[in-house]
């Protein structure tokens, strides 16, 4: 959903705050996929 | 005392053009990094062999001592969230997830003196209870700041921020076990320098997400959002106050849902290695079972997004029939797919039985604030989490003991879960029912219509 917010809010600090958080989940997300893949081996 | 009034609720009301899709950001800063103690068992290892290094010496630690970290630490995220729920709700999400970041720090820094030193009453005290006041505190802290950011899609929102305590374990194993490679020596295991780092680097995460994080302006609602104009009879749009809630059946009807959801599921998340070994002997491996174990994490994680979103979309107590019908069926299905040896089948039904365990997690918080309105539903949570508490102990007390006491008795270790399968399938017809009895929250527990009730007599005395 669009807000008025949003409009006012820079991209770039949106996607920093995302990033922030999203890079080591993904890092750690794949660490763990790499070790679930033993099962099918 | 005025240095620290950047923490004040006052001060973290959000300006015109604050975009509320900063705050899950916030949220997972400090999930992200509680969740790690789902990972904290990667230590218990190199800790019983501290002094002997290469193998346990005289003087080391054994395992059951150390789990008893865990174990506090669970009991004090339980009692925390309880005690200071309404602390937490009444001082808004700044000053809770700054509180936590620095409990969370402080636990590691005593932790690792207590490493340094050889005493393990310095880690019970460090990472067990102050650590374990910091997960009850940032578990609930920012669960009402996000339902009150996104009133249309209350579900997704809180699932988001608790999917993250799923996934910091997914961040803390890796990290903690390189960390632990990179301090240590053939003469000393490098836990100490390892608690230090992951003291360090959560409190910066953390403290982030405290920088962040904002509750919206009172009446705020997203553009274009208008709440909906049928009232439906199991949301309300009253709000309960926090030890009212627990006067009403709702409250311990939803927390029984919780815990025997709860129990049914962590009692195999922690024997899934073993039982998956064991009854399918031969064909998973001691590998391929820590394969599975992963995979579970992952659907346990996942699982937590997709069911508090769906729930949005079904209703939270269609939510959780679903978890009790689907659950029951697969619990039953688990001992068949034992005795025709498919693993594909038993893998399947264990993911997804595992992912509405994180599910019931994540959907929570919605549920509450369906039944008790937005303005303490933090701090209500706070208040169930006890439920999880209780399962923490239920669950693999009933899952071991129940399969030590039939290898006992000469069962066959392939079948000796299957009355524990049946026992969990049994608990989530307790769990239909309990759900199937909630009603909407009587009226005389609505703060507004107390509050009038009470302004009631003076009036007529004026």
């Amino acid at each position: 959903m669009t807000t008025a917010n949003q409009q006012g809010t820079p991209a770039w600090q949106l996607a920093l705050a995302w990033l922030f958080v999203g890079i080591p989940l993904t890092w750690g997300v794949l660490q763990t996929l790499s070790n679930a893949m033993k099962l099918f081996h | 005392m005025s240095m620290l009034s950047f923490l004040d609720r006052s001060h973290t009301v959000a300006k015109p053009g604050f975009s509320r899709w900063m705050v899950p950001p916030a949220a997972l800063c400090v999930h992200l990094c509680i969740g790690q103690a789902y990972a904290f068992s990667v230590f218990n290892l190199p800790m019983t062999k501290l002094l002997g290094i290469t193998q346990s010496a005289p003087g080391d630690w054994n395992l059951p001592q150390l789990g008893w970290i865990f174990s506090i630490a669970m009991f004090f995220l339980g009692t925390s969230s309880a005690v200071f729920g309404r602390w937490v709700e009444e001082g808004g999400p700044r000053r809770a997830m700054f509180t936590a970041a620095l409990c969370w720090a402080g636990g590691f820094f005593i932790s690792a003196i207590g490493v340094y030193v050889h005493n393990l009453w310095l880690i019970y005290g460090g990472y067990g209870v102050l650590g374990g006041i910091a997960l009850g505190i940032g578990y609930i802290s920012p669960v009402s700041t996000l339902i009150k950011w996104f009133p249309d899609r209350p579900g997704m929102a809180t699932g988001m921020a608790i999917m993250g305590f799923g996934g910091g374990a997914f961040i803390a194993s890796p990290l903690s076990v390189g960390l632990m490679d990179k301090f240590s020596t053939s003469t000393h295991i490098g836990v100490a320098e390892t608690f230090i780092v992951l003291g360090a680097v959560y409190f910066c995460f953390m403290m982030v997400g405290s920088a962040i994080v904002r509750v919206p302006p009172p009446d705020w609602k997203p553009i274009g959002y208008v709440a909906p104009v049928k009232t439906h009879k199991l949301i309300t749009r009253n709000d309960v106050f926090v030890y009212d809630a627990l006067k009403t059946p709702q409250f311990w009807l939803i927390w029984m849902v919780l815990c025997l959801n709860v129990t049914a599921g962590i009692g195999v998340l922690g024997q899934a290695s073993a039982m998956s070994q064991e009854m399918f002997p031969g064909q998973i491996s001691v590998t391929a079972a820590a394969g599975f174990v992963g995979l579970m994490s992952l659907f346990n994680m996942g699982g937590r997004f997709f069911w508090a979103s769906t729930s949005d979309y079904i209703g939270r107590r269609n939510t959780y029939f679903v978890f009790m019908v689907l659950g029951f069926a697969l619990y039953c299905t688990v001992p068949y797919t034992g005795s025709i040896g498919s693993v594909a089948l038993f893998v399947c039904a264990f993911l997804i039985i595992i992912s509405m365990y994180g599910g019931g997690f994540a959907t929570v918080p919605a549920y509450l604030k369906d039944m008790f309105g937005t303005r303490y539903v933090g701090a209500i949570h706070g208040l169930l989490l006890t439920a999880w508490s209780t399962a923490g102990i239920l669950g693999p007390v009933l899952v071991n003991y129940i399969r030590e006491y039939n290898v006992t008795h000469g069962v066959p270790k392939a079948q000796a879960y299957n009355v524990t399968m049946y026992i969990m399938a049994g608990l989530l017809v307790v769990g239909f029912i309990c759900n199937l009895m909630v009603k909407p929250v009587d009226a005389r527990f609505h703060m507004r219509e107390r509050e009038d009730e009470n302004l009631a007599p003076a009036k007529a005395a004026a």
